[in-house]
């Protein structure tokens, strides 16, 4: 039986945004994760995108934490060393009639505080966007829009978190809750787990755990998004992120540059009853390849290099669910998190440790440290410095991923860190091995041997995500039958 | 670092254009291999049937490439293992290539001649688009040989492969042999994109079932493969429905296919072939860069490596030439099309005053060609007909042109090849 103040449960996005603002305080915090490795749910598949902050209703808290979560992204990108860039958004508008739609979302977005929006007209936007349709009528502009790398961002988040004493519990999937007299109980596949007070940021599951303990029942809907990543040969096709005038299902099919520098198109937004349909459809494919033709002429479809599917946790009441769940003091709700979620979470972070604290109070560590340093890339150091990393580790000099350009000295890291990768798809996005053109089909033998070697396990033992997932079935001449 | 002629890639093109540029004179060359031994992709190719053409025997993979590098130690080419190009720039007639190791670290080799040898990559899931799960258990068939052939281990029990390329056929057979059961190959295509002789000797043999005008449309599994889905395309290539069908299995194959790997080339700006996605070449391999040449895969891709040889072998010598400025005839190339059944010819052009008393062209036909015949023409004049019973896409065909023949036409604008079709059937 393991007693703690906090227990977060789940690490995505938002469970390592709050688990890290948590951490900057006296208490004892676990995160539990029923995953191999933290981003393994919806964070790890979205659009990657910092919303300036128009879009939702304002007064609504995803309004106010799109907004602050934005202002916040740049100095945090510093601080926790993700990669994040301001490249500036640009909603179109097709139809002479919908220019009031587009109006309303700027003044919408004026608002909820976002700064610098205009709306420009075709011509202004074809200079911008040279690529976007000749259909285009006008478009609204914000300037502080943004991309991130989603897995870049949850694991600064939850590394950070690691660091000052927050315990992440992996393979550990929360089953029952019971309320004990302090606070509760969580049954899990790997023990129970005690805590006086519990954050639900699970994600499509939240509503499983907040009807365990609360009497007012909350429905999430997981909603998929469907997308197709593009080759950095054709990165540059767009700058700025294009999305269309929003519909009922959210902000539309987008293109987007990517902060690695890719091109992505997507999502779509389709309700399922499965919280694990991360399948994509030739449907959807179809559908978000020709709703993102509208946006831009000849979009470069021949240059798809994956593609893949996402689940949006949606909750019927169309905004963030934050708060004391009712008839359940010291339960905590981070649920119905979908876009801007990933915007949101640090902010959303701050904002939860505050209603903790409320709750629970106590001081501020004075140990916490707010920096982290990142993996250091190849792909992206100068030449000076990828010298200088190569002298420092001639391991930087072993090229494991040719697509990417990332080597064993970067793996190492990733697997050594705090938090750090066991699995395939870990490494993949610590460090973008096997993210390029060749999809790992290269890398991936050396990637699994690397890790056996430094896990000290069997290459049969190296799994890509799931503890199911392993990635050799035996050795050769097992399977031969017949009379010896 | 200064070299006269530096060869990226230590497969079997760079091999074989290492030794015809030092049996031409190259004394300061150097070979580049990203790989911790050279031998390139043969290394993993532990079938046999390598050869028959070059030598005359039946060899393995690793013996063919075997001849090659005892030769290159023979002759005391100096090699670089486990070293990574990173850039390639050319400064007027200088090429700068930064490369990277463990040993010496990050620096710059100037070059006053490259040869291009890095051979091609496979088309992976993303690229063909296939819908459904993303679990382990889905491999490019080379990465499953890699996995098989020199690391002993098996990548799954029961497999469906997508795609006849030659790898898939070759890891159908290699599969079942290490006892797992392959349950079907499917090919998009109306005919296979594999030689022949390997659906005999791989397929038929083991009584491995081969559905053409069939794909994957659905792959299930959350964490491993469960079942992929195949169904049958129509002339469109568009999946029909109700033609569907569930078919358990542990693991997904794809051999659909190979791309060159000119992502140095680009950077490098030589003009590239949107067909064969390697750079296009004039008769001695030369690319739009003066002084940087390309051979084997990573030019177009090859059925047989006896053909990579040959092929690296006239860079190796033509690189030769360059640097020791005895290269005859500054004239015009004649551009060489491929037309009608042709997709594409290399190399794309030809400079009669430079060309050798013959040049071979190799091509690939766009579809199956019964009792055809391949025309040459040139300034109006049919200069070859040559009868075929077969063509098809898995096959790379070849013509000779003479220089005498082209040296009597006037003016010749340009060299056409093509098929004339007496039927075009499906195979």
């Amino acid at each position: 039986m393991c007693m703690y103040d906090v227990i977060v449960i789940g690490a995505g996005v938002t469970g390592c945004g709050i688990a890290r603002e948590l951490s900057r305080y006296d208490w004892k915090v676990a995160v539990l994760e029923r995953a191999s490795d933290i981003c393994e749910g919806t964070s790890k598949a979205n659009s990657g995108i910092a919303h300036a902050g128009f879009d939702a209703r304002p007064g609504s808290l995803k309004a106010r934490l799109n907004v602050e979560g934005s202002r916040m992204m740049e100095g945090l990108s510093k601080e926790l060393d993700f990669p994040y860039k301001r490249n500036g958004s640009l909603v179109l508008c097709f139809r002479e009639e919908d220019r009031e739609t587009l109006k309303r979302l700027l003044e919408q977005g004026r608002e909820n505080g976002v700064e610098g929006l205009e709306i420009l007209e075709r011509e202004q936007v074809k200079e911008l966007e040279p690529n976007v349709s000749d259909e285009v009528k006008a478009a609204l502009y914000a300037p502080t829009g943004g991309i991130v790398c989603p897995f870049g961002l949850t694991i600064a988040l939850g590394e950070n978190a690691a660091v000052n004493g927050a315990e992440f519990f992996l393979n550990t999937e929360v089953r029952e809750i019971e309320k004990t007299g302090k606070g509760y109980r969580l049954l899990t596949g790997r023990g129970s787990f005690e805590a006086k007070a519990v954050v639900n940021a699970a994600g499509v599951y939240a509503d499983r755990f907040h009807n365990m303990v609360s009497p007012e029942k909350i429905h999430i809907i997981p909603r998929k998004g469907e997308y197709c990543l593009m080759d950095k040969k054709v990165g540059g096709f767009v700058s700025h992120t294009i999305f269309q005038l929003p519909t009922v299902y959210g902000k539309g099919v987008l293109v987007t540059p990517t902060v690695h520098g890719n091109l992505l198109a997507g999502p779509t937004a389709v309700d399922v009853e499965d919280p694990e349909a991360l399948n994509t459809t030739q449907a959807g494919i179809e559908d978000l390849l020709r709703r993102a033709s509208l946006s831009v002429r000849n979009l470069p479809v021949k240059q798809v290099i994956t593609s893949f599917a996402g689940l949006r946790a949606h909750e019927e009441g169309d905004d963030f669910i934050l708060g004391q769940a009712a008839g359940a003091p010291g339960f905590f709700d981070a649920a119905g998190i979908e876009s801007p979620g990933l915007t949101c979470a640090p902010a959303l972070g701050k904002y939860m440790a505050q209603l903790v604290r409320e709750y629970l109070p106590v001081p501020e560590k004075d140990s916490f440290v707010a920096v982290r340093k990142g993996i250091r890339g190849m792909a992206s150091a100068t030449a000076e410095e990828q010298k200088r990393l190569i002298a420092e580790n001639p391991l930087y000099a072993n090229v494991v991923c040719r697509c990417e350009l990332v080597t064993e000295g970067e793996i190492l890291d990733a697997i050594h860190r705090p938090l750090g990768a066991t699995t395939i798809d870990g490494v993949k996005r610590r460090t973008r091995a096997g993210m390029g053109r060749c999809q790992a089909g290269f890398c991936s033998p050396r990637t699994v041997e690397i890790l056996a070697r430094e896990l000290g396990k069997d290459a049969g033992e190296i799994c890509k995500n799931g503890e199911n997932s392993r990635f050799l079935t035996g050795y050769i001449k097992d399977g031969i039958q017949g009379e010896a | 670092m200064e070299k006269d002629l530096v060869i990226i890639g230590g497969g079997p093109a760079g091999l074989a254009a290492a030794i015809a540029a030092r049996e031409a004179g190259v004394e300061d060359l150097l070979v580049l291999e990203r790989d911790s031994r050279l031998g390139g992709i043969l290394n993993q190719c532990i079938h046999n049937g390598f050869g028959l053409h070059t030598f005359k025997e039946e060899l393995t993979g690793p013996e063919y490439a075997g001849r090659y590098i005892e030769k290159v130690l023979e002759q005391k080419i100096p090699y670089k293992l486990n070293t990574m190009v990173i850039d390639l720039e050319a400064e007027e007639s200088r090429k700068k290539v930064t490369v990277m190791n463990r040993e010496e670290g990050l620096y710059q080799i100037e070059a006053r001649a490259v040869i291009l040898a890095m051979g091609c990559r496979e088309r992976a899931r993303g690229a063909l688009n296939i819908p459904g799960y993303r679990p382990a258990g889905i491999y490019s068939a080379g990465t499953a040989q890699r996995y098989v052939n020199m690391e002993g281990r098996m990548p799954g029990k029961e497999i469906v492969i997508l795609g006849s390329g030659d790898i898939g056929l070759i890891m159908a057979r290699r599969m079942t042999l290490e006892g797992a059961k392959v349950k079907l190959v499917a090919e998009l295509q109306p005919y296979s994109g594999g030689l022949k002789r390997n659906i005999v000797q791989c397929l038929d043999d083991f009584g491995i079932p081969l559905k053409l005008s069939h794909t994957v449309v659905d792959i299930k599994g959350k964490e491993r493969v469960e079942s992929v889905t195949v169904a049958r395309v129509d002339e469109n290539l568009k999946p029909v429905p109700g033609s569907e069908e569930e078919i358990p299995c542990d693991t997904l194959l794809l051999s659909c296919g190979l791309l060159p790997e000119n992502e140095l080339s680009e950077t490098l700006g030589v003009k590239m072939n949107p067909v064969t996605g390697g750079p296009e070449v004039d008769e001695s391999l030369e690319t739009s860069r003066e002084g940087v040449f390309a051979c084997g895969n990573v030019l177009h891709v090859h059925d047989l490596v006896d053909y990579v040889s040959q092929e690296a072998a006239q860079a190796g010598k033509n690189a030769a030439a360059y640097l020791s400025g005895s290269r005859s005839g500054q004239g015009r190339g004649i551009p060489i099309r491929a037309v009608q059944g042709v997709r594409y010819t290399v190399p794309s052009s030809v400079d009669v005053s430079r060309m050798e008393e013959t040049q071979v062209v190799r091509f690939r036909v766009g579809n199956v060609f019964r009792n055809a015949a391949i025309e040459v023409s040139c300034g109006g004049k049919i200069l070859k007909s040559q009868k075929k019973q077969i063509l098809a896409p898995g096959e790379m065909e070849q013509v000779i042109l003479k220089r005498a023949e082209l040296e009597q036409i006037e003016d010749p604008e340009e060299i056409t090849v093509s098929v004339r079709a007496e039927s075009r059937g499906r195979d």
